[in-house]
């Protein structure tokens, strides 16, 4: 009885009887010459990446005779985080020794409202430019194009004259109004892209149903954009925290953005270098865009994910 | 008699493209229209034009009596169904079917009795609180014609309304715009690129190419007596046959010299049919056996292909030096390489000039 179960359960027989017979999946092994590079490469790329931030970061913990002494790769002693509370509240920025605060300060009442004010008209420019052709609507969208090819330095002085003009030279409106200028051309073009792939059908069924241009705008538009939002979001975000230029040249002393001040703080000539506190201020700086990508990265990815769903 | 839609020397050019060109149509109240064409021909610019998501660029539409050439979509007393559905994905059902009239500010209780009469009339009150994702193709295309159904409106557009779903399902759908149109009675404009929802649902079909109408009848007069040869090849399925040759008084002689008589054919006019003709017969009304032999024209030939059908059997054979199908009842045993006796009547079939393509 027991024989012929151990019969049944042989595998069948093959010509040489050591070969596998295939069957199911196919064995897939770890250490493949393809998988080997592939992994060396991206390992390579992280430390590239990740080995300056990790400097940044010890050096900011440690004093200044244990940098001065030790060794620029060695882990700080112990964690010390006088840096970090100097460089925000009492380094000197200038003409003013008040730290990075009031820089962090000047950038997100820059930024907030840059990036509100740009990602809307850019989200109502492509909307009309896809769904409410108008005379002249492929002219306007050319023009908007080439612009953005045309160097950021050619615009400058005659911005300046502008907004010295408009009375708002050296204020927080004029940085503003030049970033959301700035961020017009490929705004609008992401938005143009990404309503042009909804379908035209949805927009004709608004118009059937009586709805006009706010209304689809708002309800049936928007609610289906979430995940372009988050990518303005992001690179607006970015793009106008680590300003310098325009935030050196429009806002006035008294309102220089976060990186201005940074910059004022590493290039200082007085005194010895405090290393760890220029680290500590440049991480502070760079703090609010990875915080941004990290929070809406997921959130890009779950917008991504729900807009996939079509309706 | 006033019509439900007017269509008046309409034109239409995207640019320098003209895709409608004076066209011109009236729709009786009530009546159920298909435009049929193949895709590109521009049923879905006409349907877009009487809806007003076009601005037409020459002629005149009139809705119910009055000119709404240059009216909102919305003022034009029309609904309108999409082949995507269209539907607004991040809205309920419910809220799908009462936005129009939510935008219209109509009365909240007046809302509520138009969408639960909507709801009951296709048969979706219970997807009133689902979203359009989790809900399946046929039963989105419910939820879009329900959006039509609350603007009580009295045209109904559908642009290709069930090209999306399934075989099974598109017969399904297709029965139940039947029964719509026989409750309700309004005019409605269908368009569609599939024959059978045209001769199934039509009470008059529009044949378009390059957005022109090449014939507009019921459908009976369209399959039996198509106006040209476009119309003759387009609809029928499998297609009609055609023999090519010389039609002189009371014969037609093939190319290859086989002479069939005509004396049984209603021309239009018998004095012009002469020349370069040719000759269309429908699969259907090739007849076999003892039926053939009795047909004005009958001949010997060999089968060279079958196709069963299921519900009958295609065959196909050469008659005059022309490939040419013929359908035989699918309990009428047909193999390759049998002979067998087949015949027609020509006054079944129709003559078509060479040069004009039209009807004779
Ligand atoms: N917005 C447009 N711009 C330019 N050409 C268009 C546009 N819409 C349609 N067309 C052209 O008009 C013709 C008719 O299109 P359409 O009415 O959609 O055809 P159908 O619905 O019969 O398939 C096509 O040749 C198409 O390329
Ligand atoms: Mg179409």
């Amino acid at each position: 009885m027991s024989q012929t179960a151990i019969m049944a359960g042989a595998a069948p027989e093959t010509g040489t009887g050591t070969a596998v017979e295939p069957r199911g999946p196919r064995p897939k092994p770890f250490f493949t010459p393809r998988k080997i590079i592939i992994y060396s490469v991206l390992i390579l790329f992280s430390f590239y990446f990740l080995f300056p931030l990790y400097v940044m970061i010890a050096t900011s913990f440690k004093t200044m005779p244990e940098i001065r002494f030790g060794n620029i790769f060695a882990l700080p002693q112990q964690i010390n985080f006088d840096a970090w509370v100097r460089a925000w509240t009492s380094v000197c920025t200038g003409l003013t020794c008040e730290g990075l605060s009031p820089g962090f300060w000047n950038s997100v009442k820059i930024t907030i409202p840059s990036t509100i004010v740009s990602i809307f008209i850019a989200a109502v420019n492509g909307y009309a430019l896809v769904n409410w052709r108008f005379k002249g609507s492929e002219i306007f969208f050319a023009i908007l194009i080439f612009g953005s090819f045309i160097p950021y330095q050619v615009f400058l002085y005659p911005l300046v004259m502008i907004t010295r003009e408009l009375r708002i030279f050296g204020t927080l409106q004029a940085v503003i109004l030049v970033h959301t200028i700035f961020g017009m051309p490929i705004l609008t073009l992401l938005f143009r892209n990404y309503f042009a792939s909804l379908p035209q059908e949805l927009f004709k069924a608004a118009r059937v149903d009586g709805a006009g241009f706010w209304r689809i705008f708002f309800e049936i538009m928007l609610p289906m954009s979430l995940p372009i939002f988050v990518v303005a979001l992001i690179l607006q975000v970015t793009g106008i925290w680590n300003d310098f230029l325009f935030g050196v040249v429009f806002a006035g002393t008294q309102n220089y953005p976060m990186t201005v001040q940074l910059n004022n703080i590493v290039n200082s000539a007085q005194g010895s270098p405090e290393y760890n506190v220029n680290m500590a201020a440049t991480v502070l700086t760079g703090l609010v865009p990875l915080i941004i990508y990290f929070v809406s990265g997921k959130l890009f990815v779950r917008g991504v994910a729900a807009g996939a769903v079509k309706g | 008699m006033q019509h439900s839609v007017s269509i008046r020397d309409l034109s239409l050019n995207f640019g320098s493209v003209k895709v409608l060109e004076t066209l011109n149509l009236d729709i009786e109240q009530g009546e159920f229209i298909v435009l049929l064409g193949p895709s590109g021909c521009g049923k879905s610019t006409l349907l877009n034009c009487i809806a007003g998501l076009l601005d037409v660029s020459a002629g005149q539409i009139f809705i119910g009596g009055k000119n709404v050439t240059w009216m909102e979509p919305k003022d034009r007393g029309i609904g309108m169904v999409f082949q995507s559905y269209a539907l607004y994905p991040q809205m309920t059902v419910e809220r799908n079917l009462s936005f129009g009239l939510r935008v219209s500010g109509m009365k909240k209780d007046e809302i509520e009795r138009r969408v639960a009469r909507a709801a009951e009339i296709l048969q979706i009150e219970p997807l009133l609180g689902r979203k359009p994702a989790n809900l399946s193709g046929g039963q989105r295309q419910r939820v879009a014609i329900g959006r039509a159904l609350v603007r009580d409106v009295d045209v109904f557009l559908f642009d290709e309304p069930l090209s999306n779903l399934d075989a099974k399902l598109r017969s399904d759908l297709r029965v139940e715009i039947k029964r719509l149109h026989q409750r309700l009675k309004n005019t409605m404009i269908y368009v569609t690129h599939d024959q059978i929802e045209a001769l199934t649902l039509a009470d008059r079909i529009a044949i378009m190419k390059n957005g022109v109408i090449q014939q507009l009848a019921d459908p009976h007069t369209i399959y039996n007596k198509p106006v040209n040869l476009y119309v003759a090849g387009f609809i029928g399925s499998p297609s009609m046959n055609f023999i090519e040759g010389t039609l002189d008084g009371s014969s037609f002689t093939a190319e290859d010299g086989t002479v069939i008589p005509v004396a049984t054919y209603d021309f239009a006019d018998k004095a012009k049919a002469t020349g370069k003709a040719v000759l269309g017969v429908r699969p259907e009304h090739i007849l076999l056996g003892d039926d053939a032999a009795k047909m004005p024209y009958s001949l010997e030939v060999e089968i060279e292909i079958v196709e069963p059908m299921g519900s009958d059997t295609l065959a196909w054979t050469t008659i005059a030096g022309r490939p040419v199908t013929f359908r035989a009842a699918s309990d009428v045993h047909l193999e390759a390489g049998q002979k067998l006796v087949v015949g027609f009547d020509p006054a079944r079939g129709s003559f078509f000039s060479s040069e004009t393509t039209n009807r004779l």
